[in-house]
Order: C-alpha cells, then sequence, then structure tokens
C-alpha cells in the first residue's frame, strides 16, 4: 500500500499521458491534466505523512526510495504542477482561438507535459545517482519538445540551445558520476551509486577523486539549474515556451536539478571539508546573481525578465546551501516552495499578458491594472512575492538564509548578494510598474532608451506615496509595505506596486475592455498566492517534514 | 584471459586510436569526413570495451560492447550523414572561432592539463585501465573544445558525441560498467539527445525554407 502510495507521483501522469495519447485533446479530457497533478499533490502528501512517521521508504528492488527530502519535493512537484495544470485549458483555448495552435499540439503538449511531470518525480524518488542522472536527462528531452512547440524560429532556436546546452551539462555530471562511483568502488567497504550506501561510505572516499567528482557533478546539474556559467540556455527556453511549461520549468525543473546539488553536497561534505563544496557554491551563486542583476536592469522582455529572477533565486539557493546551516537549509527548502509557487504564478500570467497584448515587450504593456485587473493583480503581487515582499513565504526563507548567513562567518557572500539582491528588486519593480500602471496605450511606447536609468522610480509614478504608510482606503498589502519600510527591500518602490496592485483591485472590470471572468486559472493563481503569503506566516503541518529534510541535508540523521 | 602486459598493450593502443580520432576531428574541416572519422572512433571504443569484457571474463559487458558498436560506429554516423544529406550547402567548416594550428596546439594543451588532473584517478587503482583514464580524459576536454568552438549545428553536434564517447571510455575504465539500468538509460539519452536534435532541424528547415540552424541568431540580450 505505501509502495503505490510512493509509486503514485510517477504512475499517475503516466496514466494521464496514457489517457491523452489514446483520447487526445478534446473537452472531455481537458481537465485530466489537472486531475492527475491534484492526485500527484495527494499522493505526494500522503507520502509524506508516511515518511516523517514512519522513516524511509524503498521500493521496485531498491530503485526507488523516499525520505522526508524526497517527499518536500514530491510536494513542490505537485504543488507547482497543479497550479501550471489547472490554467493550461484557458491557455491552450485561447491559444486555439486566435489560430496559434491545433488540436493535435494540444494533445502533444497534454501528453509531453505529464511525462515531464513522471519524469521529475522519478528524479526525486531515484534511490542512486545513476536513475536521477537519467531522470533529469528524460526531463531536457522531453522538454526539448514543449519549448519548441510554437515552431517559430526563436523558439527552435531557443529548443536547440537548450538541448545542446543542457545535454553538455548534463554530460559534465554523468562523468562526475562515474568518478564518484570509482571513488566508492575502490573505498575501505565498496559501495554502489545509491545515496544511502554513498553516505555511509563517504568518510572514507579517496579526498582527490571526489574532489574531482563533485565539481564536475555541481557543474552539470548547476547548468540544469540555471547557474552559471552554463545557464545561458534558461532566458531563451524560459521566454519561448509556452505559459504553462515556462512556469513548470522554472518553479520545479530547475529546483529538482538543484535537489540533485543538495545531495551531492551531504556528500561531499562527508567526504571532504564542508569548505570544498561551499566555496564552489558561493562562486557559482554570486557570479549567477551578478549576471541576473546585470541583464535585468536594462531588460526589456518580460519573459526573459521572469527568467533571468529565477537564475538570481537559483543563486540564492545556492548561497543558502553554502552557508549550509540548518536554518540557512531549511531555508533553501521552503525558499524552493515558495519560489515554485510565485514563479508559476508569474508565468502565467505573463502568458495571459502576452496572449492580451501580443508583444512580450515590457514598453508595449501600459496601463494593465486598469485592462485587466484580476490579471495586473496575480502579476503585481507575485512581483511583490518574488521580491520577498512579507508576508509572502520568499521573505521568511531570505530573512533566514541572510541571518544564517551573517551568523555562519559567510558575512561578506551574504552581504554582496544582498546588494546585488537589492538592484535586482529595483529593476523588477521598476519594470513592473510601468507595465501596470498609466493609461492602456494602442501602439508601442515611446523610446525606452532610458530604461536603465528610469527603473526603480516607482515613488515618482504615485506621488505622495512614497514610502510613507499609505491611510486612506489602505489595502492589506499597503499596510504591510509600510511596515516593512525597514526592511532590507526597496521599500518605496515596492509601495508603489502595492498601491498599484490596491487601485487595480478596486477598480471595479469595465466591460468594454476585457470583461474577463475569474476562470479556472485566475483561481488556481490566486490561490498559489495565497498559499505562498500563508507559507510566510506558518508552515503548519510542513514545519515537521522541513525539519526532516533539513537534518538529512545537513548530515544530523543516524 | 591474457597477460597482464598485452592487455595493458592493447589497452593502450585502443585508447591512443581514440586520442587520435578525436585530434583528426579537430583538424578536418569537411563534414563528411568528420562523420567518417567518428565512426572510426566508434570502433574504436567497441575494442576498448571488448578488451575490457575479455580480461574480466563479463558475458555481460561483451553485450555491453556489441550495443556500442551499434550505437556509436553505426546509428549515429548513419543520423549524422542523413542530416547532412540535407544540409544543403554547409557541409564545411569554413569559419571556426579558433583556426586549425591553433586548435592542434590547445589539443596538445588539453591533454595534458588532462593528465595533470587525471593524477588522483590513476592513483587510486594500480590497473593498466586506471593507466588509460587520462587519455580518455583529453578525449573529453577535446570534444568540450570543439562543442565551443564550432558554428555549424552539426559540427556542434559531433563535438557533443565526441566529448561523450569520451565520457564512456571514463566509465568504462574506471569501474567496468556501471549498472545495467544506468547503462541502459545512457545509450538511449544519447540516441535521443541526437533524434530530437535531427527533429528540430527538419522542422526548421521544413519552416523556413534553406534557413539551417547555423542562421538563427535571433535570441540574445
Amino acid at each position: 500500500m505505501t509502495t503505490l502510495l510512493m509509486l503514485a507521483p510517477v504512475l499517475i501522469p503516466l496514466a494521464a499521458a496514457a489517457i491523452f495519447g489514446i483520447a487526445g485533446w478534446r473537452p472531455a479530457t481537458v481537465w485530466v491534466g489537472a486531475v492527475s497533478a491534484a492526485g500527484m499533490l495527494a499522493a505526494a502528501i500522503g507520502t509524506a505523512v508516511t515518511v516523517t512517521t514512519g522513516g524511509p521508504l524503498t521500493a521496485v528492488g531498491g530503485l526507488l526510495a523516499v525520505d522526508a527530502l524526497s517527499a518536500f519535493m514530491l510536494i513542490v512537484i505537485g504543488a507547482v504542477a497543479l497550479v501550471a495544470t489547472a490554467a493550461t485549458p484557458t491557455h491552450l483555448r485561447a491559444e486555439l482561438a486566435a489560430g496559434r495552435t491545433d488540436p493535435k499540439v494540444c494533445t502533444q503538449h497534454s501528453l509531453l507535459v505529464q511525462v515531464f511531470l513522471a519524469a521529475m518525480s522519478l528524479a526525486v524518488l531515484a534511490a542512486s545517482l545513476g536513475l536521477l542522472w537519467v531522470a533529469i536527462e528524460a526531463t531536457t528531452v522531453v522538454t526539448a519538445f514543449l519549448v519548441g512547440q510554437r515552431r517559430g524560429r526563436g523558439a527552435v532556436e531557443a529548443a536547440w540551445k537548450y538541448v545542446i546546452i543542457c545535454s553538455t551539462g548534463i554530460a559534465l555530471a554523468l562523468l562526475g558520476t562515474f568518478l564518484l562511483n570509482y571513488a566508492a568502488r575502490h573505498a575501505p567497504t565498496p559501495a554502489g551509486l545509491d545515496w544511502v550506501g554513498l553516505t555511509a561510505a563517504a568518510p572514507n572516499l579517496d579526498p582527490g577523486v571526489t574532489r574531482i567528482a563533485v565539481l564536475l557533478l555541481f557543474l552539470g546539474f548547476g547548468t540544469k539549474a540555471g547557474l552559471a556559467p552554463l545557464h545561458a540556455w534558461l532566458p531563451d527556453a524560459h521566454s519561448q515556451a509556452p505559459a504553462p511549461v515556462s512556469a513548470l520549468m522554472s518553479g520545479v525543473l530547475i529546483s529538482v536539478a538543484f535537489y540533485a546539488i543538495l545531495r551531492v553536497k551531504i556528500i561531499a561534505d562527508a567526504a571532504l571539508s564542508p569548505d570544498f563544496a561551499r566555496a564552489l557554491l558561493i562562486v557559482l551563486s554570486l557570479a549567477s546573481m551578478t549576471i541576473a542583476a546585470s541583464l535585468l536592469l536594462a531588460q526589456k522582455d518580460y519573459k526573459r525578465m521572469l527568467a533571468y529572477s529565477s537564475i538570481e533565486n537559483m543563486g540564492l539557493l545556492a548561497l543558502g546551501a553554502a552557508i549550509g546551516s540548518p536554518l540557512a537549509v531549511a531555508a533553501v527548502l521552503l525558499h524552493i516552495l515558495g519560489h515554485g509557487l510565485a514563479k508559476s504564478v508569474l508565468f502565467l500570467s505573463a502568458g495571459r499578458v502576452l496572449q492580451l497584448t501580443g508583444s512580450s515587450r515590457i514598453d508595449h504593456v501600459r496601463g494593465l491594472a486598469a485592462r485587466d485587473p484580476v490579471l495586473a493583480g496575480c502579476l503585481g503581487f507575485g512581483v511583490l512575492a518574488i521580491i520577498a515582499f512579507p508576508p509572502f513565504s520568499l521573505f521568511a526563507s531570505e530573512l533566514g538564509m541572510v541571518t544564517a548567513g551573517f551568523a555562519g562567518g559567510l558575512g561578506w557572500a551574504t552581504a554582496a548578494a544582498l546588494i546585488l539582491v537589492l538592484v535586482i528588486v529595483a529593476a523588477l519593480v521598476g519594470h513592473t510598474s510601468r507595465m501596470l500602471l498609466g493609461a492602456p496605450t494602442q501602439g508601442p511606447a515611446p523610446s525606452t532608451g532610458d530604461d536603465a536609468l528610469r527603473t526603480g522610480d516607482g515613488p515618482a509614478v504615485v506621488p505622495g506615496q512614497t514610502g510613507a504608510p499609505v491611510t486612506a482606503g489602505a489595502s492589506v498589502a499597503a499596510d504591510v509595505a509600510g511596515t516593512a519600510a525597514g526592511e532590507p527591500v526597496d521599500a518605496g518602490s515596492a509601495v508603489a506596486v502595492a498601491v498599484a496592485v490596491a487601485v487595480a483591485s478596486s477598480v471595479p472590470a469595465s466591460p468594454l475592455t476585457v470583461g474577463r471572468r475569474l476562470g479556472s486559472d485566475g483561481f488556481a493563481l490566486i490561490a498559489a498566492l495565497v498559499l505562498c503569503g500563508v507559507l510566510g506566516l506558518t508552515l503548519g503541518p510542513l514545519a515537521p517534514l522541513l525539519e526532516q529534510a533539513t537534518a538529512i541535508v545537513t548530515g544530523m540523521t543516524q | 584471459m591474457m597477460s597482464e602486459q598485452l592487455y595493458g598493450q592493447l589497452l593502450n593502443i585502443a585508447v591512443g586510436a581514440l586520442l587520435l580520432t578525436a585530434v583528426l576531428i579537430l583538424w578536418r574541416r569537411e563534414l563528411s569526413a568528420i562523420i567518417n572519422v567518428f565512426a572510426l572512433q566508434g570502433i574504436a571504443l567497441t575494442v576498448l570495451v571488448g578488451l575490457i569484457a575479455l580480461e574480466e571474463g563479463s558475458l555481460e559487458l561483451g553485450a555491453v560492447a556489441v550495443g556500442v558498436l551499434v550505437l556509436r560506429a553505426g546509428v549515429l554516423p548513419w543520423l549524422l550523414r542523413r542530416a547532412l544529406a540535407g544540409a544543403g550547402t554547409t557541409r564545411r567548416e569554413t569559419r571556426p572561432l579558433v583556426n586549425v594550428v591553433s586548435s592542434l596546439m590547445v589539443a596538445a594543451g588539453l591533454t595534458l592539463l588532462a593528465y595533470l588532473v587525471s593524477q588522483p584517478l590513476v592513483a587510486l587503482d594500480p590497473s593498466p585501465a586506471a593507466h588509460a583514464i587520462p587519455v580518455a580524459m583529453a578525449v573529453v576536454l577535446i570534444g568540450f573544445f570543439v562543442l565551443v568552438t564550432r558554428r555549424l549545428a552539426l559540427s556542434q553536434l559531433v563535438g557533443f558525441l565526441l566529448m561523450d564517447n569520451g565520457i564512456t571510455a571514463v566509465g568504462f575504465l574506471t569501474t567496468a560498467g556501471i549498472g545495467v539500468v544506468v547503462e541502459l538509460g545512457i545509450s538511449l539519452d544519447v540516441l535521443l539527445v541526437v533524434l530530437v536534435l535531427q527533429i528540430l532541424k527538419t522542422r526548421i528547415r521544413e519552416a523556413f525554407g534553406d534557413t539551417d540552424i547555423d542562421d538563427l541568431r535571433e535570441l540574445h540580450d
């Protein structure tokens, strides 16, 4: 029974893929994807409960295993998959209505997304580094078709780049896997590639060989996680893929790759001095965040903007893993979940904006708050969540990482990361406030040559609201913004977005503009944002799972 | 079973052939010649795996050697040739980022680097197989170099496959196979990657006529 529960996150999406394969994408099967994702999430929660109370499980002759860390990742995959698949029918219907796709492509899309979900579940359930590698490479093969689904020049170029760069990166990880296996076989007590055996043998591994192996594994899985130096595929793939696929790739795929880094780090820390993995991760982290910050400042495309924000968040995760204290690791895990929820909301909203305006350029979108308040609200609150605005869970996790960083002797790296985060917050808020506010324009907006100079000029857009708590007609968001003025976020600009969102929420939808009802996708997006907010206030039943998963990563079990 | 000395010499010849073919790929410009050399390298890899299978007396590994031969000397070169036949005029790497002489010097440097980096790997195990690891590592590095310095999509693909051959060789030299599931997964993945890339190439030719993937330079910041 528990075996079936544990296998469900792989079997359910495979069954759903079979249904799409047989029946195709038709009115009767439109919701199969979302039902499958809901089933995955339910099975993940069931598995998590079993694991937290009864300890780790194995299945299929020891090929698959689940502990608290895997169970937590299963929940992340299920939650983000539910958001993305719930928004898929609306997305596909709009694409069909616009003549940009046909039912055959819709079938292919739905089928591949389910296989993609199964491969990600398999990756976190894999009991050995070898099977994890195969599962992660399988996600590349499946998503390549999803990235290239739109068949335009940009989409095919992005898919090509994606396959070449990710396959190269993952080949480096394969070399690392071979070398780690070599070291494990020559340990005093020979071990295979399974996590339990490797962890047990880790203290006796040859340090020279392990060092090369860990370097290759970090670089390889880091490629798939969108960490520098092999990050170049990410902005292209995430901006060219259909919105639900971008949401899944940014929300979970790169986090699953980061999960692989966490697993390798457990072994590296036991085999070598923790300083080795720490130094590597700090280099990867700061390089990624610097690249993200420099390319976000003058960014002209809002989907690429979100993609670079993902690179930044992966950099933050790497920093948290480098710090490595229990607080930092718990923050990293919470950040994975919070980022998954917020980023999927953002990519799905961006997909709607693209369908609405026909352009992915920031300067072609103006006055979204007046045109479609619900959508603008999702985008606005999503950006607030991603820049770690309280009460969203990313605030709690970033605060945890920063606190742990200063306490753990990594003050300089944490300070550098904080400065980069501030630059990125200013850029994101500046770009988003220009999309949300202002009068709707028909044609392209005037020159954007001074984009970089104008970032962070949010307060100027809403005169009189700079930094001070908003009193009249204050929404919750504005209140929070006021109280957060002392926090390490660009509070002044953030208030502008909060006000924009508040205004947007109060403006009744004009039947003349879009007149969109709150559909299933809107409901999913709002639910995800609410969940992200609630997680920032209380972990609730997740707390014991997170605690156990943290103990696994910090090596404090057994 | 053969004598330890003979086994070591044959192994060295096999990895030597691996490195030689890698350098030849770096040297040649004609894509059709490159693909032929790549097929030769597949045979060298097969010989390597076959030797290890003989030494270990492993039937399973012998079957894997046959698989390597079919995939790397048969299926992959055939797929590459088919892609080349449909590629129109771009049959020659005319403007690589690094010229031939410099490439060959870089290859020499990379081989030295591979020897330096592989010191701990050789020290861990006194067997003849472990002594051949640095050469296989050199093939990995040369493959990576081809991948990043070539402009044509097909040459990049050959670079990737070269790298993959080197990694497979390292895999067999270090551990004599890594478990059937993983091995199957890896072979399947390499095949799938090539197929995916081929489909993308075909797709772009269908959609944009003569335009090849090489001419696509739209996405950048």
